[in-house]
């Protein structure tokens, strides 16, 4: 954030995003109907195949998106507008590149470190907070969801090998 | 009057102080999740769903369960007004109208007459919803005992295009989203021939995607992304309730009863018939508009425009369960999760529920009624409570939701692959929604994908491919009709339109 309006420019356009899209949809629903095809998307002995229902679902997303990448191109008016800035996009991302990082934790350490860890450094990156306001909130959070799934809901989440160590599994 | 002696025993279930008890719960939990950005009814609702599951499995538990969730979603309902009004933050997308001119009044320093008409618009607005659903429900159930898959496919189809008719945006976008739902439903194994779908040779597809992953994912980590955008600090005013604020506003509401009751009627139209409450509480607030003799002071904060959106809503919200107890056919979004959760505690929603779970069924109704009162008072009495949570930092509040987020979508099967998804699906959520795609028929076709399809195919098999089944009675016939007609009403209405200028 070194220019103010540097921040308001844009990355991507609305047109541009709109038709990434549709593309992207274009081929989702193109392996939906050509997978559906290969199993069988015809009428079988018994009735209608297994591909028979999907097969048609491919083809009605194909059409519709096909139609939606049209009209984008054609579409004037909104060409230009801008669907995400540079700052919205940096903050966006200052939570989405976090968050991914915190789910992938969750595999390797478990949910309530992981959280600890996730909400600790949030706190300090975005918030700017105090280690001695950071600390209690991260932890006193973490305690309280191993209260309630652990103790009162027995509900098991996802451990690592601190809760190893502490005997908690 | 058969319907008021099983009302007056489903009071009797839903009178038990453990289920009074969840109701209050339910109701605080529910306006919480709907105050906060990020959650809402639908994915509230999901993620709490996995703790009823013990609770369920007790004797008459499923009521209790049921009373749980449903008083979530009226909560929900009840706590978007609050941020609309206080902070022109839409905590729901059914509270955005309400925005309009909540927000002015809040400003102009009438921020309690504001909550006041908007929480007791919403509750009459559920009111009026429910005397609906009492005396229509055993009638539509009894109806539909007859039908057979023909039928439900055409009520199948007569949800679905509802959805591409009464959207407001392109309906190419409303069809991809529904068809991408489908599309998801198909994944894993079809039932009928044992064949595997969609899975590509990964085990791990095998189960099919779980709606309520979707609906934590689209709804949940979208929203806060989208939120993000507009910074992190949500500027609001200060609100208290005191007796005399609500008493005076209560003697000056009387005024806009014909409002209350077009929205209401509105609103009830719109749940039964799958357009949801957020286009209900545009459409009623757009029609106060023009009806209002101060039509031209809307949007500078008149009550009235606040008490039509809010009645709708409300109406609509509550009336979306009306087809989801009698058909096993979801309104909304979080009546869809309503409904995957009495799949999930081995109830089969449809008309069979009210001959087998009179008990069920009964209590739910009941639940409903005392459900709104209760949550009535709590908004009423708890403002400056949930007030106080939105002025927690955004950078210690979103963490947290994600954190809730994650937990919700493992504990739906204990999987961290589903973890995994609804990252997915959240960032997909952010720019679907930022592109127009509405998500509530993704969600929808996601949860009726494989029944729609199951009615499809033994119609197909009773007739052998003859199409001609879905026209062959009139019941059918004209379910199907319907069905195409609502599909093609954007181009209907269009034509009219041109026919009329000439």
């Amino acid at each position: 954030m070194s220019e103010d309006h540097s921040s308001d420019r844009s990355v991507a356009s609305v047109r541009a995003l709109e038709l990434t899209v549709a593309a992207l949809f274009f081929a989702l629903g193109a392996i939906v109907a050509w997978d559906s095809y290969r199993i069988g998307a015809s009428w079988g002995d018994d009735g209608p195949q297994a591909g028979y229902f999907p097969f048609y679902i491919g083809i009605i997303i194909c059409v519709s998106t096909a139609v939606i990448f049209v009209r984008a191109l054609w579409a004037k008016a909104k060409s230009h507008e801008s669907f995400v800035s540079r700052g919205q996009l940096k903050m966006v991302m200052k939570m989405l590149v976090p968050s991914i990082v915190y789910v992938v934790l969750i595999g390797f350490i478990g949910i309530y470190v992981a959280s600890t860890l996730f909400i600790g450094f949030f706190m300090r990156w975005l918030g700017k907070y105090s280690w001695a306001k950071t600390v209690p909130i991260a932890v006193g959070v973490s305690l309280a969801f191993f209260m309630l799934f652990e103790v009162w809901f027995i509900v098991p989440l996802p451990k690592g090998p601190l809760e190893a160590l502490l005997g908690l599994n | 009057m058969a319907e008021l002696a099983s009302l007056f025993a489903g009071f009797g279930v839903a009178l038990s102080p453990f289920n009074l008890m969840l109701m209050f719960v339910g109701v605080l939990l529910g306006v919480i999740i709907g105050v906060l950005p990020g959650l809402g009814g639908a994915n509230g609702v999901a993620i709490l769903l996995p703790l009823t599951f013990t609770m369920a499995q007790q004797e008459g538990g499923t009521t209790s369960a049921i009373i749980l969730l449903s008083c979530i979603y009226w909560g929900a309902l009840f706590g978007g007004a609050i941020t609309s009004i206080l902070f022109n933050i839409p905590g729901e997308p059914w509270s955005v109208a309400t925005t309009f001119d909540g927000y002015p009044l809040a400003q102009q320093g009438r921020a309690g007459e504001a909550l006041t008409s908007a929480f007791t618009s919403s509750f009459i607005g559920a009111f009026v919803a429910v005397i609906l659903i009492t005396f229509l429900a055993p009638a539509m159930a009894n109806f539909a005992l007859q039908f057979g898959p023909p039928e439900y496919f055409s009520v199948y189809l007569l949800t679905f295009c509802a959805f591409v008719g009464m959207s407001k945006g392109q309906a190419a976008k409303t069809i991809v989203s529904m068809m991408i739902g489908f599309a998801l439903a198909a994944v894993g194994l079809d039932t009928v021939t044992g064949q595997l779908r969609l899975t590509f040779g990964f085990t791990e597809m095998l189960k099919g995607f779980d709606f309520l992953i979707a609906v934590i994912g689209l709804f949940g980590i979208g929203e806060i992304l989208l939120t993000l955008e507009e910074g992190l600090e949500f500027k609001g005013t200060r609100a208290k309730l005191n007796p005399r604020v609500v008493l005076d506003t209560w003697k000056q509401l009387p005024r806009y009863w014909l409002t209350s009751v077009r929205s209401a009627a509105v609103g009830c139209f719109m749940g039964i018939v799958p357009g949801g409450a957020t286009p209900a509480s545009f459409m009623s607030y757009g029609v106060a508009k023009r009806f209002s003799k101060d039509g031209d002071k809307f949007g500078t904060g008149m009550v009235e425009g606040v008490v039509a959106p809010e009645t709708a809503a409300h109406a609509a919200g509550t009336s979306a369960l009306l087809p989801m107890i009698t058909l096993g056919v979801p309104g909304s979004p979080t009546a869809a999760v309503l409904l995957g959760g009495l799949l999930i505690w081995g109830l089969q929603p449809g008309p069979l529920l009210f001959v087998e779970q009179k008990d069920f069924v009964w209590g739910l109704i009941a639940s409903m009624y005392l459900g709104n009162i209760a949550g009535l008072i709590v908004v009423l009495t708890c403002v400056p409570l949930f007030a106080a949570i939105l002025r927690i930092p955004f950078s210690i509040i979103a963490p947290v939701i994600l954190v809730i987020c994650a937990i919700g979508a493992f504990t739906v099967h204990n999987s961290i692959t589903d973890v995994y998804l609804m990252m997915l699906f959240g960032v997909a959520g952010y720019v679907m929604r930022k592109l127009d795609y509405p998500l509530a028929p993704l969600v929808l076709a996601l949860v009726l994908g494989d029944r729609a399809e199951n009615s499809f195919r033994q119609s197909m098999i009773m007739s052998q491919g003859d199409m001609s089944i879905f026209f062959a009675n009139g019941l059918v016939g004209g379910l199907t009709a319907l069905a195409l007609f609502l599909l093609f009403w954007p181009m209907i209405s269009t034509l009219i339109k041109r026919a009329k200028n000439g």
